[in-house]
Order: structure tokens, then sequence, then C-alpha cells
């Protein structure tokens, strides 16, 4: 596991140490699909944190740990049951009645319910698959090792055809989530594009999972949309920033992860984690200062703000 | 008391001209016969016959939980009616939403929502379209410049231009609530259905958005049906009102309507109207608490 020892190690040079690592054709075929996946998870994790489905999102990423399990005690590859896993479980998900909005109530216990048990049912898969048992660290928590060239082209094709999905249903989706009433009232099918968007999600998270482990799929799927929505209240702006951040950590979390002995997971959560503090005292900073010159400009700011 | 025709009574509409425009017929933008509407398997209302002509301001009154809001959401489609025949701007229910703003009893925010006053009243232009818009500058886009030339109208038109580019859930209830109306207005519609705007406004305000929503629909010739819980603050706006009450509904005149004999024999319990020296009108008796109420009624929670 040790990458550190077939290696001469980080010099500080990023251009040696990029061609360093990019010398390795897994290291290559990591980045691409790290790449692909960051954009992916930061575009649907941007809605989701909007939609405050979060949980849905939770949820998601749990049940892709028993479908990779049931995959690989069935012999066939664990993307296959990433995949099949989120989307079914999009699909359960979208028909429990209000399940995804708010998380609270009868429906967010029903399904933390199916959660919990398909949880216990990986854990059984794993069992039933013995000597599969090394592999659990990497479902759980990511790894970089191994992933195919095939592999980085259905991830690609999957996540163009997620994201061309969105652009299609991105303005009305916006609108329904902000706003449900009056987007319904305006004709937008606020509960089909509720349901798409949770197929779409399943399909980020499956993605994800693959990369950072399916416990540390928030790492992608909130943390850069969280952390672009407290630095700006733009909407493009915060959707383009979110991306950034899932890029810049999933590149330095393979980095730092090609250098250590640690998980890849750790380090991308723990990257990100960063930004989104960051974030957050950049925030409550710009609100210090602004009230601050605020106090001191008079009332003649707040229409500066707008012309 | 021979004035007011209650709606109740089927075949027999009842139709009132604004003054100045009795002239030139207009087909009713809103039109009800004998419509009833079911939530679950409680029938709310039924029997409700009324029209709403082009640029005519209609109050819908009535205590909480018969289904004021429920009658608006039947208007916009979402609901179907149980009974009767319903058309709006000529069309079946939720065909017109295009030509319709739609303004929903008090929502706020969550307050940590972080998108823009501006960004909501802009999803109220453009928020239904297929597709993301391309991020191409209003510099070189005549569309582009049209729309934020029409939003930043519409926020100066309700005052909201200190606070609209501020994220929304920052904003206090009474600022949300202008965004909201400017939302409303944005796609100069036709027909303005607006549940309780006056809601969480001071009085200041509340005159203040009256008369701009008065205003609009008398320049603009706009249709307005807006649920009130105080016709004070609309009373010289107002062509007629409808009063629900269980079961049926009352249309009329509202110094035909708002009177102690209509009100007694509507809720069946005595109710006394009194005006006060300014032309104000003060329901006492009233099965509804006048000031505080709650949103959402639990089921069966009527008056
Ligand atoms: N989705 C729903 N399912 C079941 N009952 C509902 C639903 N929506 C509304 N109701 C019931 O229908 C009745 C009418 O509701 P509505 O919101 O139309 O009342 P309202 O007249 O607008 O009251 P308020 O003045 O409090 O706004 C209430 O008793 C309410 O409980
Ligand atoms: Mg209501």
């Amino acid at each position: 596991m040790n990458w550190a020892d077939a290696s001469a190690g980080w010099s500080w040079n990023p251009v040696t140490d990029l061609q360093q690592i990019w010398a390795f054709p897994f290291m290559v075929n990591a980045f691409r699909a790290g790449t692909v996946v960051a954009v992916l998870a930061a575009v649907m994790g941007w809605f989701m944190v909007l939609r405050r489905q979060s949980f849905a999102g939770h949820t998601l990423a749990v049940v892709s740990f028993p479908g990779a399990a049931f995959a690989t005690l069935l012999g066939i590859g664990a993307g296959f049951g990433y995949f099949a896993f989120c989307v079914g479980g999009a699909l359960v998900i979208a028909a429990i009645p209000r399940a995804g909005q708010g998380g609270s109530g009868q429906e967010s216990a029903l399904t933390g319910t199916v959660q919990a048990f398909l949880l216990a049912c990986g854990f059984l898969f794993v069992a039933l698959y013995k000597g599969f048992l090394g592999g659990v660290n990497s479902l759980l928590f990511g790894s970089f090792l191994g992933i195919t060239t095939l592999q980085v082209a259905v991830l690609t094709i999957v996540a163009a055809a997620a994201l061309g999905a969105l652009t299609v249903i991105g303005r009305p989706l916006l609108f329904a989530s902000v706003d449900e009433n009056v987007a319904t009232g305006r004709g937008v099918p606020v509960r089909a594009l509720s349901v798409v968007f949770l197929v779409l999600l399943g399909t980020a998270t499956a993605e994800a999972s693959q990369i950072t482990g399916t416990l540390l799929v928030f790492a992608l799927l909130v943390m850069p949309a969280a952390a672009a929505q407290q630095l700006t209240a733009r909407p493009a702006l915060s959707l383009a920033l979110s991306v950034l951040i899932a890029l810049a950590v999933t590149w330095t979390g393979l980095i730092a992860a090609y250098y250590s002995p640690y998980p890849i997971g750790f380090y991308v959560t723990t990257f990100a984690f960063s930004v989104y503090v960051l974030a957050r005292a950049t925030r409550a900073l710009n609100t210090a200062v602004g009230r601050h010159r605020f106090a001191g400009a008079g009332a003649g700011a707040g229409a500066g703000a707008v012309a | 008391m021979s004035t007011v025709k209650p709606v109740t009574r089927p075949g027999d509409p009842v139709r009132y001209r604004v003054p100045g425009q009795a002239a030139e017929p207009r087909f009713p933008v809103v039109s009800l016969r004998g419509a009833g509407v079911r939530v679950g398997d409680r029938t709310l209302w039924s029997g409700v016959e009324l029209d709403v002509g082009a640029g005519e301001f209609v109050a819908v009154l009535g205590p909480n939980g018969v289904g004021k809001s429920t009658l608006v959401k039947m208007l916009l489609g979402i609901l179907p009616p149980a009974a009767g025949e319903v058309r709006v701007l000529g069309e079946a229910p939720g065909r017109a939403g295009q030509r319709i703003g739609y303004l929903p009893q008090r929502r706020s925010f969550d307050a940590s929502l972080r998108i823009r006053g501006i960004d909501i009243v802009r999803l109220g232009l453009d928020g239904d379209r297929w597709g993301v818009p391309l991020p191409v500058p209003a510099r070189f886009s005549a569309r582009r410049r049209a729309a934020r030339d029409r939003i930043a109208e519409v926020v100066e038109l309700v005052g909201a231009s200190a606070y609209a580019h501020r994220p929304i859930g920052e904003c206090s209830g009474g600022e949300q609530q202008r965004l909201l109306i400017a939302q409303a207005l944005v796609r100069d519609p036709e027909l303005l259905l607006l549940d309780e705007p006056l809601d969480s406004l001071d009085l200041s305000h509340q005159g203040a958005v009256a008369a701009l929503i008065g205003r609009i629909c008398r320049e603009a010739g706009v249709s307005v049906v807006m649920v009130a819980h105080d016709v004070n603050p609309i009373l010289p706006w107002l062509d007629r009102v409808v009063y629900i009450a269980e079961g049926g509904a009352v249309a009329g005149r509202p110094q035909e309507v708002i009177t102690t004999e209509t009100l007694s024999r509507l809720y069946g319990v005595p109710v006394e109207v009194l005006r006060t020296s300014d032309g104000r009108l003060v329901v006492v008796g009233q099965p509804e608490a006048p000031a505080v109420h709650t949103d959402r009624h639990a089921e069966g929670g009527k008056p």
C-alpha cells in the first residue's frame, strides 16, 4: 500500500511531482476518474444541499455498500452493484411520499429503517464472501488503486449522461427546489422532477462511492456545495465554486494518498472539511466587516449594492 | 338584503361590472359554475357561483380552515374541482398558469437558504423554462438585458431594491413578502391570485402594498383575487367580496355582503358589523380569531 517506497517522495516541485505520479497508468486513471466524479458529485450535491435532501443522499450512499458487496459476492463488477443499488434506492425513496424533503417525521424514519437494514445486509454479503474482508475497508473508505481504463470510460459516460439530463431540467429544478408552490402553479412538474433528481443523485452517489468509499461520499457530495453556498448566494457562481472545490480536494487528496499509506477518503474528507471551515470563517468575517462598514457609510450602502 | 345574491343558488350567476368597464363586454377571467371542492373525503364548499371580470378586485374572506387557500389552489389547477365547471382565463384551470401571478399563503424561506431575493424574482420570470441559461454577459444578449431590466423594474415597484441582493433567508418576513409579490408580478400576469399578501406586513406597509396592488389592478387592468382576513386595507379598491363559510359562499359588493344580516345568516350565529366614522368595517362576533391565526390547521380544526 505504501507507494512512497516506490517513488522518490514529495519534492515540493509540483511539475516533477506530477510527472512522477502520472508515470504510473493507475494514477492517471485515478486522476481521470477522480475528476469525473468530482464534477458530477459537486453539481448534484449543490442541488441536494439546496433541496435539503442530504438525508436521502446519505441513504443512497449507505445503500451503495451492500450493492457493491452483493455484486462482488455474485462475481460481477462492483460497479454494477453500486449503480443498481443506488438507482434502485433512489426510486424507493422517490416512492415514499415527501421522504426526500426535510428529512423529518415518519418518512425519514422509514428511510432510516430501510437504510439500517441494507447496511446490515452489506455486512452479511461480506461475511458470506469469505476472503473478501480486506476489501471492506476500501468499499467503506475509498480506494484509488486498480481503476481500469474501462471503468474510467463507464464513469465518464454515465456522468456525461447525468449532467446532460441535469442541464435540461436545471432551471425548473431550481425553481421547484426553492419555491415548490409557485412552481406547481406555473405548471412545473414538481413531482416528476423530484423523482428524476433522486435518480440522478443516486447515479452521482454510485460514482462518488467508488472513489471516496460509501461512508465518505459526503466529502464530495455535501462539503464542496455547502462551502460554495457559504461563500456566495449567486446560484451560477456558487455552482461553479462547488465544482472547483470538489476538483481541488480530489486532486490534492489523490496526491496526498499517493505519498502516504492512508486511504484517499480520509484526505479528501479532511481537505473538504478544511475548505468548509474556511468558507464559514470567511463569511463570518465578511459579515463582521460589512456590518462595520455599514455602520460607517450609513444607509447608502444598501442602495449602492443594487445599482 | 334583497340586493345580496347568494351564490349558492345554481344557475343564478352574479355579475358585477367595474364602473366604466360596463360598456365593453368582457368574458370573465374567472368563472365558477356550481363548483365544489373536496380534500380527503370532506367537502369544504360546494355550489359556488362566481364570475370575476377583467380588471376586477375581488377579496375572498372567511374564517380559518374554510377553504380559501383551497379555492386559490383549485383556480391554479393544483387541485381538481369535485363538482361543477371552473374556467380560468377562458381555459381549464392549470392551462393558463403562464398568465397568472400566484403568491402562496405565508411561507418563509429557511434562514440558511443561500439564494438572493433577486434570483427568486427571476425564477418567477423564467423558472419554468427548460434548460439552463447560457452564461452570456447581459451586454451581448438582448434577452438577458430585457430580463434584467424587467426584474429591476418590479423590484423597484414593490420597493425591495435595498435588500433584493441579499440572501432571501436573511430578509425579514415582510421583506420576503414584498419580493414574492415582485415575483408574482414579474411576468405581467392577467390575473393575480394572492393568498394573504398583507400577512406579516406592518400597518403602514399593509397600506402601501394594498395600494400597490390596487393601482396595478386599476391601471393595468389586472384582475385580482386576494384572500384576506381584514378588508379594511383593501376596501378602497374592492369591487367585490366573496365570503366563504362552512359549505357555501356569498358574493357581492362589500357594503352588501359585509352586513349584520348576511354574515349572521352565513355563519348561523349573531354577528354584528359596525362602521367607524372613517368608513372602516369592524366585524364583531365573527367566529374567527381576528388577528392571530396559524397557517395550517389540523384535520377537522374548523371554527
Ligand atoms: N393537503 C391537504 N390534505 C388534507 N386536508 C387539507 C389539505 N390542505 C388543506 N386541508 C384542509 O382543508 C381545509 C381548508 O384549508 P385551507 O388552507 O383552504 O383553509 P383557509 O381557508 O385558507 O384557512 P386559513 O385562513 O387558515 O388560511 C382545512 O381544514 C385543512 O385542514
Ligand atoms: Mg389559507
